[in-house]
């Protein structure tokens, strides 16, 4: 193993920059060093201007999203070795707008993720519940949705999704996963709601099933496999609203 | 960001564009760009088909005509790539097929091995049917 690897670090500086332009740095190549720790490396030892966020350092919190050599990874899981002998290429995620270095704008899921209402939805008014009552589920019944709850925010599938990169309108991966994590819990009625958003041209319509999400997710969630099977309920609502009578839906 | 700390209105951000080309970045975005387009191809084996019946509907001549035109260079060219493009399409579906449909038999999830197995099978079946109907 040799000593170092270099990193080639994709930097923009909104205040001077008109765009984004290479930099590369030298770290120390060790065995247990994430992509991550050669990022911390260069912060704390050789160049304190590189922006980049990170949190937990161990797949838990999803800030430390990056695209290295091209593919959207959580930096805290990708180990520099695995890139031997490098250089390294990493850039901010694709498909979002950068505000500095390898920090992206993630405004645009902000504002999408309410949408889908990713809550419990519940006919009883939560205000008339008395605080200690329990809502209790089988195992086979938190074992419906408990896949779809793994999703940690950390947008690699947006970064990897074609659609969403030349469709910005799209809702995208991780919300709809969240709608259906929601959909298939046993304790929330809000199925007609969610459905209601995510019908729409920019809903589930909008994937074409390339499948990059499923592949990138680092939690496991198969966000395509949440999409696809919400198109058959969407589809099977169309039908139902086209042959039932209205009190039948 | 505002001294309030409300929208960032002055954020000056870097838009990336997106290549013409990037279908072309990723082993992952072709093979998928490829399964799109193999839809035509089975748009063509479908007229192919009708083609084919009105001419069987008509007379013998008729049948002799597009026998000839069927077995000229092009079309045989255009079949064979068309065949291809349809196996590409078979092929893709078949595997993504588990992630579309979530099959629970007694409270059990159906391994997804099971579901394209069954799709094979199905394909198997249909195809020794036809090819019975069409050499008997």
């Amino acid at each position: 193993m040799a000593d170092s690897i270099r990193l080639r670090v994709s930097r923009y500086r909104p205040e001077t920059d008109s765009g984004p332009h290479w930099q590369e740095y030298d770290v120390p190549l060790r065995k247990e060093w994430t992509v991550l720790d050669g990022l911390n490396h260069v912060k704390n030892e050789v160049d304190t201007t590189l922006s980049f966020r990170w949190s937990c350092r161990m797949g838990i919190c999803g800030s430390c999203g990056m695209n290295v050599d091209g593919e959207p990874r959580l930096t805290c899981g990708t180990f520099l070795s695995d890139y031997e002998p490098g250089p390294v290429t990493i850039e901010p995620l694709a498909n979002f707008p950068v505000v500095r270095d390898l920090v992206v704008d993630l405004s645009d899921f902000m504002k999408k993720l309410p949408r889908v209402k990713p809550w419990i939805i519940r006919e009883d008014d939560h205000r008339t519940v008395e605080p200690d009552v329990e809502y209790l589920q089988t195992p086979g019944q938190l074992d419906a949705y408990q896949q779809f709850s793994m999703c940690i925010n950390c947008m690699l599938c947006y970064a990897a999704c074609p659609v969403y990169g030349l469709d910005p309108e799209f809702i995208g991966p991780a919300a709809i996963a969240l709608a259906e994590r929601y959909d298939l819990d046993s304790r929330d009625v809000g199925n007609r709601e969610r459905l209601d958003v995510l019908i729409e041209h920019d809903g589930v319509w909008g994937c074409t099933f390339v499948g990059e999400c499923t592949r990138v997710c680092p939690k496991h969630v198969d966000p395509a496999s949440a999409i696809q099977r919400y198109k058959l309920k969407a589809a099977m609502e169309t039908v139902k609203a086209f042959l039932l009578p209205r009190g039948a839906r | 960001m505002t001294p309030s700390g409300g929208t960032p209105t002055d954020l000056r951000l870097y838009r990336p564009r997106i290549s013409t080309w990037w279908w072309t970045r990723k082993r992952s975005y072709f093979v998928f760009v490829m399964r799109e387009l193999s839809s035509i191809f089975v748009a063509w084996f479908v007229a192919y088909l009708v083609l084919f019946l009105y001419a069987v509907g008509q007379d013998a001549a008729a049948y002799r005509r597009f026998l000839d035109w069927a077995s000229s260079p092009w079309v045989t060219a255009l079949n064979v790539v068309g065949l291809a493009f349809v196996l590409l399409h078979t092929v893709t579906w078949f595997n993504l097929t588990p992630q579309a449909m979530a099959v629970r038999v007694m409270g059990q999830k159906v391994p997804a091995f099971h579901i394209v197995a069954g799709q094979y099978t199905g394909l198997v079946v249909v195809s020794a049917f036809v090819f019975w109907l069409v050499t008997r």
